[in-house]
């Protein structure tokens, strides 16, 4: 097959999926927290309330497409589809099975971390061109919450490069071969998990859009397909560091009997129902509390994490 | 307690020139009447001074004096402003009243003795235009900056056909949405801060946080809070002056709407105090019927706080389970009332209707099951430590701001003092029942938190007292002023048939006297203060409600929080709004 052909054969196979998995996901996760707290969720439209997603989709389509008129135009049109490309570009790097990767990068770990901090970009310019101060303030703590996060994210991950010897998602696969990540580098996989709820801003980390504190927080302003595109953002998120846990710490694709893609599409999918099950159970800390948690405990975790894996590796390789 | 009061004496003593008399009451509180001039000296005596002191403020407000007809023995005057103190070492209450004349007299402001003076005068000026001498800001506090004219007072009129029709033309609204405006410098704030500006952030009164329709006004550093201005009077639909052409027996339902979470709650203090006016003593299967109805509806109003103040810090499921057990409440509360959240049950003398058969199982089915969801709720909270560290010494007030904020409920038995109207002033009964007083020591979020879901298991202990020991016997009292009398009565004997009548046609006529009973409600103490002047309604019917004095301490234990904080502590709080504004 002619080469550049499979790849875009790859990229829209990537894309449909991925966008299909989140919109699934929000009916999943309504489905999943109904389930837990003694409800019913959505179970009206089609199968199992399946098409609620679509019904809500068509619904934000038709909406008008409102922008208040305090707000800044530009910036506020482009916020939202800035969050959602960067999310997605990140699914460029990942690798779903040998080979079905739509760019295999030797740097993919570096671009999937400039990716989301250029995620950050999305949420601040939201919430300050929104012209509003609860807006406002979901920004200010997005933007403090996700930079502070990205650092030891990236730090968490370096144990994980130094064992697998490579930036390349798929060489860091391959190299669990025969023992998965998560046991040598265990602290690496609670700090990245944590840093990954507070890069999504998922709760217990869901101080930009605190809903009983900030309204809305920093996509208070949005409406129609715009909030769509915010909403879908956070879906792509979860799906995304789901799929980065998995693929640092637990394998990728790899895995007896079973295909490796469904290997990959399993894994994840456990992780995102961690992420639902997390959601449905614990509170909010504050937003200065989670600051200190981060610079005060995760940072010298991660520094000493990274000291330790580097030190065996030189010494015993 | 009918021998006249040692402090009257006391007070006579000390200060001969200002004590004009002393008046007797149904409710045997100590009331005595002062000179205007007089006033601030003798309450600042019995707050600083006297042995024992009178420490809290428990209520402030006036009564239209001028279409009065019982009132000969008393000092003549247009309006009567009365301060009701309370003493938690005494465990005694105290009444001054000051006679003024007039159309608008003039008093002096007594914030700078209590601080929760400030809404309570704000509020009496707000309802019958009696200026305060001193105080800061009296401005409107329940009515609209635009209304005109002051409610309370007489000849303002009651019913929307005695006005003329509503209309909202456009510059009329402009003037409204104005008058909304906040003007930070009307309450002395500045938009800088040495060399900071400050953010001003508009919370209510649309805000999922503030649990109904309530307005701070945040005067913010970053997401620090330097000072913020609570605004209320968006629930008020004039309870008080409804109480005022309502007969007694219909003002009822109206009770079940002020603490909209307190269902039949409301109707105790109500009723209990009409039959202390009229002088009707209940049956005992009464008393622990309305006791048993009364501990459920704590229990669910504990239920809904519970549910929104964990997920005011952001636990989105507890709030389902909570709101689940409230639900098996009302199972029951429909069976024995026929309604859910507002039955109107009780009656003066009675009850409306004696319990259903079965009444017993469906309650022991929820006694059974309780306690172990309690547990559940509290591995899955308390001991959470996120929890732990948003409630923790945020929203602590002291015992000494507490009194002086006129805090009770909950939130004064998290400071330290045991004090509980069902234990100090048993009322309907509850001398006979055993349990305990949960009280704490810190007085933050977290303490309050820990007293709120012990009282629960203190009224799953009461219920069970009241299934076990239900005594039998009517449901009604044989007098001729309880309304409606006993059905069956009616059609053997005339006179019952003609107080059926009457009661239904036109309204009980309760003797003239005045009273005021005080129970522990859900949130706090809550009293009806009930004037009667031999007429079929309240000639003033006063509510006394906990979530008022409750809300004006948030700017006191909120400066120098952030945000979140804030947050935690209105969920924490526990008030609602029709309570505050009634």
């Amino acid at each position: 097959m002619n080469p550049i052909l499979r790849q875009i054969i790859i990229i829209v196979v990537v894309m449909a999926a991925v966008l299909t998995a989140s919109a699934g996901l929000i009916w999943l996760e309504r489905r999943l927290l109904a389930l837990w707290q003694d409800r019913r969720g959505p179970n009206r439209v089609g199968p199992f309330g399946l098409m609620q997603v679509t019904a809500d989709m068509i619904k934000i389509f038709f909406k008008e497409d409102w922008i208040p008129p305090f707000a800044d135009r530009p910036v506020f049109v482009i916020a939202p589809a800035l969050l959602v490309v960067t999310v997605l570009m990140s699914f460029a790097v990942v690798p779903f099975a040998p080979g079905f990767v739509v760019s295999d990068l030797n740097v993919g770990l570096l671009f999937f971390l400039a990716m989301t901090a250029l995620g950050v970009y999305g949420i601040a310019l939201g919430g300050w061109s929104s012209n509003n101060k609860y807006a406002l303030l979901g920004a200010i703590r997005a933007t403090a919450q996700m930079l502070s996060y990205e650092v030891f994210m990236g730090l968490a991950l370096m144990g994980v490069v130094i064992l697998a010897g490579s930036f390349n998602l798929s060489d860091i696969v391959e190299a669990q071969k025969n023992l998965w990540f998560c046991i040598p580098q265990f602290p690496g996989l609670v700090i990245f998990i944590i840093a990954g709820f507070a890069e999504t801003h998922r709760l217990p980390f869901d101080l930009p859009e605190a809903e009983s504190e900030l309204v809305a927080g920093f996509h208070s302003e949005y409406s129609g397909i715009k909030f769509g595109l915010f909403f879908v953002g956070e879906y792509l998120g979860v799906t995304l560091i789901s799929a980065m846990i998995v693929i640092f710490f637990f394998g990728g694709w790899l895995g007896p009997f079973l295909p490796p893609i469904l290997w990959f599409v399993i894994k994840t999918f456990v992780f995102i129902c961690g992420f639902i099950l997390l959601r449905a159970s614990l509170p909010r800390p504050r937003y200065d509390q989670l600051m200190s948690f981060a610079w005060k405990v995760l940072l010298p975790l991660a520094l000493l994490n990274l000291i330790i894996t580097g030190g065996i590796v030189l010494a015993v390789g | 307690m009918n021998q006249p009061a040692p402090i009257v004496d006391e007070l006579r003593n000390r200060f001969n020139d200002t004590v004009l008399m002393e008046q007797p009451t149904r409710d045997d509180i100590p009331t005595i009447w002062c000179t205007c001039d007089g006033v601030p000296d003798i309450l600042g005596y019995l707050k600083n001074t006297i042995d024992r002191p009178y420490r809290m403020l428990y209520d402030l407000t006036a009564i239209d004096e001028r279409w009065r007809d019982h009132r000969q023995d008393q000092p003549k005057g247009d309006f009567t402003v009365v301060y009701h103190l309370l003493s938690t070492d005494r465990n005694q209450d105290i009444r001054i009243k000051v006679p003024l004349e007039g159309e608008h007299p003039c008093l002096t402001s007594i914030r700078d003795i209590w601080s929760s003076a400030d809404w309570y005068e704000r509020e009496v000026w707000d309802m019958f235009g009696i200026t305060f001498d001193g105080h800061p800001h009296l401005r409107r506090i329940l009515l609209p900056a635009t209304w005109e004219g002051h409610p309370l007072r007489k000849e303002h009129p009651a019913r929307a056909t005695e006005m003329g029709p509503f209309q909202l033309p456009v510059d009329k609204q402009l003037r409204e949405e104005d008058a909304l405006r906040f003007h930070p410098e009307q309450y002395g704030l500045s938009a800088r801060r040495e060399d900071t500006d400050l953010m001003f952030l508009n919370l209510g009164p649309q805000h999922p946080g503030t649990h109904g329709v309530f307005r701070i006004a945040l005067q913010l550093d970053g997401e620090e809070i330097v000072d913020a201005v609570p605004e209320i009077g968006f629930h008020h639909r004039g309870a008080e002056k409804m109480g005022e052409r309502q007969t007694w027996h219909t003002y009822i339902p109206y009770t079940d709407r002020i603490d909209y979470l307190g269902g039949v709650m409301n109707n105790l203090p109500y009723v209990l105090t009409v039959e202390k006016l009229a002088g009707i003593n209940v049956p005992d299967r009464v008393k622990v019927i309305r006791i048993m109805l009364a501990e459920f509806f704590r229990i669910a109003s504990h239920l809904v706080w519970y549910g929104t103040f964990v997920q005011d810090i952001g636990a989105m499921s507890p709030v389902f389970f909570m709101f689940n057990d409230r639900e098996r409440i009302f199972d029951i509360i429909t069976a024995i009332t026929g309604g859910r959240m507002h039955p109107s049950w009780f009656r003066i003398g009675g009850v409306a209707q004696d319990l259903p058969d079965g009444w017993e199982e469906l309650v022991r089915e929820f006694l059974r099951s309780m306690p172990k969801r309690l547990k559940s709720y509290d591995k899955m909270m308390m001991g959470n430590r996120i929890l732990k560290i948003r409630t923790q010494g945020i929203g602590a007030f002291t015992l000494d701001q507490a009194l002086d904020w006129g805090v009770t409920g909950p939130g004064l038995r998290a400071c330290g003092l045991e004090w509980d109207f069902r234990k100090k002033r048993p009322y309907s009964g509850y001398e006979q029942f055993e349990f305990d007083i949960p009280v704490a020591q810190r007085g933050d979020c977290f303490d309050r938190t820990v007293v709120r879901i012990e009282e629960i298991r203190q009224s799953l202990r009461i219920i069970e007292q009241c299934v076990n020991q239900m005594p039998g016997g009517p449901y009604k009292a044989d007098h001729p002023l309880a309304t409606p009398p006993i059905k069956e009565h009616t059609l053997k004997d005339i006179e019952t048939l003609i107080h059926h009548f009457l009661g239904v046609t036109w309204g009980p006529v309760i003797p003239p006297g005045e009273a005021c009973v005080g129970v522990e409600a859900t949130k706090g103490n809550n009293s009806y203060y009930l004037i009667s002047d031999g007429g079929i309604h309240a000639y003033r019917a006063r509510i006394r409600t906990p979530s008022f004095a409750h809300l004006q301490i948030i700017p006191a234990i909120s400066r120098g929080l952030m945000v979140p904080d804030l947050l935690a502590i209105l969920g924490n709080l526990d008030y609602v709004m029709a309570d505050v504004d009634r």
